[in-house]
Order: structure tokens, then C-alpha cells, then sequence
């Protein structure tokens, strides 16, 4: 993509004090004693409730909606349809692709619903147990039309189609790569693997549902709107520009402490426009909160891909040419990154660390009547991950080599940095070859190959080692090329540093904690900027109220973009001290150093000046340098230079057992490079999250629709999400390659768990059944999935009918 | 399809060793009755099907899902939510677990977790790892799979049977 500037990284030529140091979290005490404050626990004067009628059909006609017998219901206010909202905006996608279909998306649907979750009409009631008594007592008329929920079938010949506008269902085709290249790479094959493989559906499950609170205050005609979100100035945004029309800074959007996001709590949803909408209608605050049912057929859901991919080979492993064709459902309607995901945060990691001398991917974006698609943690990274992995795996396989050894053949080398890869990226740095040799000693490889063979031969134990050596792009940037790519989002961060007169320091920032421990890490850079106590620093976010302007928290980009430009506006409060400390100790700035927090002249211990001192001078001002301005308070965006590339290497071990087909995890290892570890204990937690993420997709969750739409796995009885029984402890362990991109090195690490722990938790178990003859299995590998597959090879090959 | 509004009742609920009393419609749950008549709102709702845990608070010294318990089957009983089990400056051994061990990321489990870690801590006080992950089944956690709770937990095991015996509000 761009040109790899000159490294903005310098390392820290002295101890750390607070940098690097596994300091537990300052937020915690609020959460360990339930005084946290999360949406749905603010309440305020004369509020009244929303609650949704949702359409029961993937697609029909709306007729007639006859609300009398609700708006009987004593205690409600109000019920509002697609008619009263009729002049409000669509909901807007933030990411346009050439040739993009964009249908109109309403926050209450009118004259058809397009999938089972789609608003029909609303209740507003004193309490929220009214508003759903009343919700029962609509009639509607419902007219069901033939609907599609598989991205294969909404393309057939003759299929339904979702929008009349999107003909074929298609949204975008989409490509990139060499396919002429890619064309002569298949020519000098020894030899071509294929796969065909199912990236299913999953919903991101938050544990804290999504809820949204709208106040209005008429003779201001301003709104304040409490929400569930990572982005809340990206909400403010997309309300008052795109949707409501409402003056930006007319409308203040706050969210207080965030119960996981995990990426659904980045987009545009329509509950929030209505509550906002009826807020002023009604003239009274609305509260709406999600009931768990309401969150699977409303928060966006992730991947679902089909998609089919050959890797040309020579015999000794090495790569020649890699092709993919996918088909991504996108669901009903293109929700606010939807166009990205499957497009520039998967095509283009499709090389993986690998040398690929050509790769060519084709994207095919479907519409069809399910939950809108959109980024869940790690966002067409993971998608792009397990195909790339399995598929080398697989070759491996095929060759018959060991799938460490294929990897490592196939490696960019610390040398070959910055890389530029066939599919636009350019990586900034990386070393992968140590993160993979301290795997395999932390899992014990020898033996457990040992194991494996002997338990093979025995016929009585069937363990599976998974590699996933993935590499992934975070902090999408710089903003003016995520612009020329189709991003209607700007993707730099700010920061505002604000030093009291006594010294605190209270920092602003743009993006926001849903359990990154900002507040935490945040802190300890100010205290080891500032040399100040890390009791002295106050980190505020979620509060467009309080923040110059900011685009959030997802794609791991706090630290590496947040944290950036926190350091450089902490740069700009130390040279502005430094020059008063100079000034009162009369001296040049340049002969000024700080040590353990005091200014003094360099070489003169004694007579300094503490930062309280420079603190409360710059605000009393009463001697300060001629010329400068009063106060110690400075801002800085941040606009990175380009994205920043986290690797490793996980192994999986799994025990698959051949009578019950039960897949059972027994060791993990993770070996990340994210450059320089912030703050260890809280990089660990967010990788072992990661991984259970991870991991419950290969092992257990799965979205399931029927035919026509229906979802199947509507609830946490449907859908299996990974309990402690599930996981085992995890060992975790670092490489670190700084970035030269960001002043602190940082690469990011939040969705790297969860990019590497499908594919490796994947291959494992395909490794363990390849003792069948099986070659690969669509994921989640369920036990009775897993034994119809080893029922079915044992079918095909008599021989191994007895083992 | 008629709703008639439901008439009040009046329960008498002691909480965190304090009776309230309050009117409220039959079908309301006991997590409502704490979140929305008596403001603790530290218990929370994650799910409607039983199955998550983050509602978990002590019943009669207990653990037990407050969703799925009519507040009225509270009457007269003794219940203990998060906010009655230690406070910021005075906290139970098994929120310093979670806090020393980082067994939190968003929070939003953690109090159902400490919930229910506190009833397997009362029958199992020094539990493996195997009785942790099985003592906390009936808890989601989407954050921190699962890892440094059990080391919280076991964290909370050892500073409670190493100094002092158990510690709790509610027995
Ligand atoms: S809210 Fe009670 S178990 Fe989920
Ligand atoms: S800490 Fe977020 S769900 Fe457990």
C-alpha cells in the first residue's frame, strides 16, 4: 500500500517504571464490587420503555398493522410503524465498494421485512413489561414472500431476491491480486492442493446485550443518547449526519462502562434512532435494552463465507501461486463496515507469512434474508487465516511433510522486511521463525508426535497437533488511503493530555474500553511519560460530551493509534514543562532534564522543580516565558503512517475420541508477537479471550438458519458457547519485534487469539482424524459431526473398520 | 389476547442483612426487584433462557439464578447480592482474587462469577481445577476464557483457607 516510512519507534534507553509492567487494573475495584455503571443500569426521571415488535418471517409483505388494542393497553404512550419514520434517513453503510448495491435500510421496515428480527413496529409503555404485553396485542398483516439464507443459494438461478435493486442478490464482486500471475504459478505446479471450505456463521454474544437510552430536551433542542457502543462519536456521526439530521453537536452520545463488543458494538442500529426519534416525539426519555432472543436476530452477526481455494506447490513445499473465490453473505442489509470485512480485511491477508510469488481472490458479496453481517473480532482476518492455514496444512498433508516444516520453508524472512505482498499490504516488520520455535518446545512437539503415533498404531487414542502461523493487520490507516479504499471514516485517534494546577492529569481519548483496561494502560504511559504517580492520572473516554473527536475502539487499534497519539501529546506537555522548569531555574530548556519526576538543571541535584511546581506556575502563570500561553493542557491526532502486523504461531492439541466423536481440547500454546508488551497481564487476558472465541467456533458455536430463514440457534439453549469445562489453562508466550511505524512500537492484540485459534484448533483436529483417511471437515466439529465423518471413512476404507 | 395489568403485591426481602419492602406485580423476577426497585444494580441480565449467570446472587445463603426466581418466592428470605459482599476499600478475599488474578475484562460476568465462586468456595474450600471449571458452568464469560478466573478462584481458595476462615456475608 504506502511507502514504510522511517522508523517513528525508539526503544527506551533506561528502566521502565510503569511500561511493561504487569500492573493489575485500576477499573477493576468498580466491577469486583457490582458499582459498575453499564447502560441499562442508568435510569432517569419520567423515562418510559421501548420494546419491538420483530417480523416472525425472513421476508414478507407488510399489510395492514392494526395497533388499536395495544394503545388500549393502560400505560402505553404510543406505537409507532414505518410510516411515522418515514422521513428518516437510511441507515448508512461507512465503507463503499466500487459498483456497491445499497439498499435502503429502515429503522422501522416499511412495506417489507427482510429477515426474522426486522422491526415492524414499536411500542413506547410506562414499564417495559406493558410495552411487551402490548407488542402481543398488534395485528399485522404479514404476508410471507420466499426468502434464501445461504450465500450459494441466494445466487441460483430463479432464487428470491431479497431487494429488488440488487439483482442476483449480488452487493459487489471484488478482486485482487494477480490472476495472470497467479495463472502462470498454477503452470509450474508439481503439484495443486484444493479445499473447498464453510466458514460458518456466528453471533458475537457480548455478554452485557445491547441497550440504548435517549433523553431530549426541547428548549435546547438537544438529545443525549446513552448507548452500548465501542465508537461513540462514530454513532453521534452516522445519527446526526447520515440519519436523524440532527446537528452533530446537538447530540451527545455517552457510553458509560461497555460489557464486551467484541465488534457488535461498533454499528449503526436501528433501535437507537427509533429511541432517539421517539424521545423527541414523545417528549419523554426512552429506554430500550435487548433481551438475549432480541440480540441473536439483531446484533451483527460474523463471517459466513463459502469458499473454494488451490495453492500451486513444488514437491519440496515451496509456494508458486494461491487462488481463492469466495462467496460472503452479507445478510439483509449492509450494516456500517460490512463492505470491508470480507473485502480489504480478508483478501488482503490472504498471503499470510508467507512468500507467495502470486494471489488471486475473488469476493462475491450476497445479499440474503438473515441477521446483516458485519466485523466480529478479528474481521475477515480470521476468515482469511483458516482458509490460508488449513489449506497449508492440507498440502503438507498431501506432500507428506511435517506442517512445521512447510511453514517454515515457506516464511518472509527478518531480511525481506518491509514486505510487500501480492495482495496490496506491506508488512512493517516481523520474525517468524523464533515465535514458531518457541512453540513447538513449549508443547513438547518430539513427544507428542511420539504420542500420536503410538496412539495411532494402537487404535485406541486419536491426538491432533494444529499449527496456525497467522500474521494480521491492525489499526487500519493512514485515513486519507482507508479513504481511497471506500472507508467513509476517517481512522486516525485523538488525545487530550489536561494537567491540573495541583499536578493530576486528567487525559481524553478517543477511543473506549469495553474491557481493554484503557484506564489502566492508558495510565502507565502517562506516569512513565510524566514521571508522575499513576494514582495522579485519570483516563475518561465514552463521552462525546467530553472528547474532541475520536473513531473508538475495534480492529485493535487502541494502543497502536489511541496509544500513539497519547504519546505525542504527552511530548508536547513535556516540552512545554520542561521550557517553564527552564525558565524558573533559569536555564536553557536543553540544560533541563527531569529525574524521578523533578526538573533540575542537568548536573545540579539540588534546587529542582517538582511538576507540581511547573503545574501550578503554568496555570497561576504569574512567571512564565514571555510570550507562552497560559495552562498545560495539549491535544494530538493521531494519523498513523500505515496498519501494523502482529504474528505468532499457536498449536492446538486435541484428543479426539473415535467412539463418541467428542473433540476434547488438552493443551493450547500461543506464542504472539504484539512488539512491546504494554502491560503483560493484560495482553495475556485479552489472548486467552481470544482464543476461547476461537475456539468456540471451531468447536462449538454455529449460527443455524433453515431454508427459509428461520434462525435455529436462537438462544443460548440453541447455540453453544464456550464454558469453563471447555478450555484448558493456556500457555502463553512473547516474541517482540517493535513497529517502526508508531512511536511506541506497539502492534496490537486483541483479535489475534481469536484470528489464530480457529486454524489451529481446526487443523487439529483434522489432524487427528487424517488417522481415518480424512482429509478435512467443515468446522464446528461436533461430536456427532466428527463421528459421522470417522462412520463414514470407515465405510470407505474396510480395512480400518476394525482399528 | 387481553393483558389486564396485574395487580400489586407487597414483599418483604432481606437484603444484604436489610428488609425491603416494596409493591410490585407478581410476575416480576427477583433480578428486576434488585435492579429496579432497590437499585443494585450490580447484579445483572445477561441472557432469558437461565443460561448465562451473570443475575447469580445467594438465596438463603445459596447461589441461585435471579432471573429465573419471582421475587415473591423471596418473601421473607435472605438474599445477598454482589454489592453485599465486599465493598471498594473493604473487599471480600474472592473479588481480591479476581482483581490480583486479572479475572475480569468487561465485568459484566464478574459479579455472577464471584456469585458463584463464593458457593463452591463454602463447600469445596480448597477445589481443583477440575471442580472450578465444573462449579462455574452456569457462567458465561465471553472475555477472559475462563483462565484467570480459575485462578482467581484458586487464589481466593488459598488466602481463605490459609489465614482466615471463609469470609461471607450471607452465612
Ligand atoms: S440473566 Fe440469569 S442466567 Fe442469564
Ligand atoms: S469479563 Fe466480560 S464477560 Fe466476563
Amino acid at each position: 500500500m504506502t511507502k514504510l516510512p522511517d522508523s517513528n519507534y525508539h526503544a527506551p534507553t533506561g528502566p521502565q517504571k510503569y511500561m511493561g509492567k504487569a500492573i493489575k487494573r485500576v477499573e477493576d475495584p468498580r466491577f469486583i464490587t457490582g458499582t459498575g455503571s453499564y447502560t441499562d443500569d442508568i435510569n432517569v426521571h419520567g423515562q418510559l420503555h421501548a420494546a419491538m415488535l420483530r417480523s416472525p418471517y425472513a421476508h414478507a409483505k407488510i399489510g395492514n398493522i392494526d395497533a388499536s388494542a395495544a394503545l388500549a393497553l393502560p400505560g402505553v404512550h404510543a406505537v409507532l410503524t414505518g410510516e411515522d419514520m418515514k422521513d428518516v434517513g437510511s441507515i448508512p453503510t461507512g465503507w463503499l465498494l466500487p459498483g456497491l448495491v445499497v439498499p435502503h435500510h429502515a429503522a422501522i421496515a416499511r412495506g417489507e421485512v427482510n429477515y426474522v428480527g426486522d422491526i415492524v413496529a414499536v411500542v413506547i409503555a410506562d414499564t417495559r413489561a406493558i410495552a411487551e404485553d402490548a407488542v402481543a396485542l398488534i395485528d399485522v398483516d404479514l404476508d410471507p414472500l420466499a426468502a434464501v439464507s445461504l450465500g450459494s443459494q441466494a445466487l441460483a438461478d430463479g432464487a428470491p431476491l431479497v431487494h429488488d435493486e440488487a439483482p442476483g442478490n449480488v452487493a459487489f464482486q471484488w478482486e485482487i491480486g494477480d490472476a495472470a500471475a497467479t495463472e502462470a504459478g498454477f503452470a509450474q505446479a508439481d503439484r495443486v492442493v484444493k479445499l473447498k471450505l464453510r466458514n460458518h456463521r456466528l453471533v458475537p454474544n457480548a455478554i452485557e446485550p445491547r441497550a440504548s437510552l435517549a433523553e431530549y430536551r426541547a428548549a435546547s433542542d438537544e438529545y443525549t443518547l446513552h448507548t452500548t457502543s465501542q465508537n461513540p462519536h462514530i454513532h453521534r456521526l452516522l445519527l446526526a449526519a447520515f440519519v436523524l439530521g440532527i446537528p452533530e453537536q446537538k447530540l451527545r452520545v455517552i457510553s458509560p462502562d461497555v460489557g464486551g463488543g467484541f465488534g457488535s458494538k461498533i454499528f449503526q442500529y436501528a433501535e437507537e434512532v427509533i429511541v432517539l426519534f421517539a424521545a423527541k416525539k414523545l417528549r419523554r426519555p426512552i429506554k430500550w435494552a435487548a433481551r438475549r432472543s432480541e440480540a441473536f436476530v439483531t446484533d451483527a452477526q460474523g463471517r459466513d463465507h463459502e469458499s473454494e481455494a488451490e495453492i500451486a506447490l513444488k514437491n519440496d513445499g515451496s509456494f508458486l501461486a494461491l487462488r481463492v473465490r469466495t462467496l460472503a453473505n452479507l445478510g439483509a442489509y449492509l450494516t456500517t463496515f460490512a463492505p470491508a470485512v470480507p473485502t480489504y480485511l480478508y483478501g488482503t491477508l490472504l498471503n499470510g507469512v508467507y512468500k507467495f510469488p502470486a494471489i488471486h481472490a475473488h469476493v462475491t458479496g450476497i445479499f440474503t434474508n438473515t441477521v446483516p453481517v458485519d466485523a466480529y473480532r478479528g474481521a475477515g482476518r480470521p476468515e482469511a487465516t483458516y482458509l490460508l492455514e488449513r489449506i497449508v496444512s492440507k498440502a503438507a498433508n498431501e506432500l507428506g511433510l511435517d506442517p512445521s516444516e512447510v511453514r517454515r520453508r515457506n516464511f518472509i524472512q527478518p531480511q525481506d522486511f518491509p514486505y510487500q505482498t501480492p495482495v496490496a499490504l506491506v508488512y512493517d516488520s516481523g520474525n517468524y521463525e523464533p515465535a514458531l520455535d518457541k512453540a513447538l518446545g513449549m508443547v513438547g512437539y518430539q513427544d507428542l508426535l511420539k504420542e500420536q503415533a503410538e496412539g495411532r498404531a494402537s487404535g485406541r487414542k486419536y491426538i491432533g497437533i494444529g499449527f496456525s502461523t497467522y500474521v494480521e493487520a491492525c489499526g487500519l490507516a493512514p485515513s486519507a488511503l482507508v479513504g481511497q479504499l471506500g472507508a467513509q471514516a476517517g481512522q486516525w485517534e485523538s488525545s487530550v493530555v489536561r494537567v491540573m494546577p495541583t499536578g493530576k492529569v486528567e487525559v481524553l481519548t478517543g477511543s473506549h474500553s469495553h474491557g481493554q483496561g484503557h484506564e489502566t494502560t492508558f495510565a502507565q504511559l502517562v506516569a512513565e511519560e510524566l514521571q508522575i504517580p499513576m494514582e495522579d492520572v485519570t483516563i475518561v473516554h465514552g463521552d462525546t460530551g467530553k472528547m474532541p473527536f475520536g473513531w473508538g475502539t475495534y480492529g485493535s487499534r487502541s494502543a497502536a493509534v489511541g496509544g500513539s497519539a497519547l504519546k505525542m501529546a504527552l511530548g508536547k506537555i513535556k516540552a512545554k514543562a520542561t521550557r517553564i522548569a527552564a525558565h524558573l531555574l533559569e536555564a536553557a530548556p536543553e540544560d533541563v532534564e527531569q529525574v524521578d519526576g523533578t526538573f533540575r538543571v542537568k548536573g545540579v541535584p539540588e534546587g529542582g522543580k517538582s511538576f507540581f511546581d511547573v503545574s501550578l506556575m503554568a496555570h497561576l502563570a504569574h512567571n512564565i516565558p514571555a510570550e507562552m500561553e497560559p495552562g498545560l493542557e495539549e491535544q494530538y491526532m493521531y494519523d498513523p503512517k500505515n496498519f501494523v502486523y502482529p504474528f505468532g504461531t499457536h498449536v492446538a492439541v486435541v484428543e479426539v475420541d473415535a467412539d463418541t466423536g467428542k473433540v476434547k481440547l488438552r493443551q493450547y500454546v500461543a506464542v504472539d508477537d504484539c512488539g512491546p508488551l504494554m502491560n503483560p497481564l493484560i495482553v495475556e487476558g485479552q489472548v486467552h479471550g481470544g482464543i476461547a472465541q476461537g475456539y468456540g467456533q471451531a468447536v462449538l458455536e454455529e449460527t443455524v438458519y433453515d431454508d427459509d430463514g428461520n434462525l435455529l440457534s436462537g438462544n443460548f439453549m440453541e447455540y453453544a458457547m464456550p464454558r469453563a469445562e471447555d478450555m484448558v489453562q493456556i500457555q502463553v508466550d512473547h516474541t517482540v519485534t517493535p513497529s517502526p511505524h508508531n512511536p511506541l512500537g506497539v502492534k496490537g492484540i486483541g483479535e489475534s487469539g481469536t484470528i489464530s485459534s480457529t486454524a489451529a484448533v481446526a487443523n487439529a483436529v483434522v489432524n487427528a482424524l487424517e488417522a481415518f483417511g480424512i482429509n478435512h471437515l467443515d468446522m464446528p466439529y461436533t461430536p456427532e459431526k466428527v463421528w459421522q465423518a470417522i462412520q463414514g471413512a470407515k465405510r470407505d476404507m474396510p480395512q480400518a473398520a476394525d482399528d | 389476547m387481553s393483558a389486564p395489568t396485574p395487580k400489586k403485591m407487597d414483599v418483604t426481602i432481606h437484603v444484604n442483612g436489610e428488609a425491603r419492602t416494596a409493591s410490585i406485580e407478581p410476575r416480576t423476577l427477583l433480578v428486576h426487584f434488585l435492579r429496579d426497585e432497590l437499585e443494585l444494580t450490580g447484579t445483572h441480565v445477561g441472557c432469558d433462557t437461565s443460561q448465562c449467570g451473570a443475575c447469580t446472587v445467594h438465596l438463603d445463603g445459596n447461589a441461585v439464578k435471579s432471573c429465573t426466581v419471582f421475587a415473591v418466592q423471596a418473601q421473607g428470605r435472605q438474599v445477598t447480592t454482589i454489592e453485599g459482599i465486599g465493598k471498594v476499600g473493604d473487599l471480600h478475599a474472592i473479588q481480591t482474587g479476581f482483581w490480583e488474578e486479572h479475572g475480569l475484562q468487561c465485568g459484566f460476568c464478574t459479579p455472577g462469577m464471584i456469585m458463584s465462586s463464593h458457593e463452591l468456595l463454602k463447600h469445596t474450600p480448597n477445589p481443583t481445577e477440575h471442580e472450578i471449571r465444573h462449579a462455574l458452568e452456569g457462567n458465561f464469560c465471553r472475555c477472559t476464557g475462563y483462565h484467570n478466573i480459575v485462578r482467581a478462584v484458586q487464589h481466593a481458595a488459598n488466602a481463605m483457607s490459609g489465614t482466615q476462615a471463609p469470609a461471607a456475608a450471607d452465612d
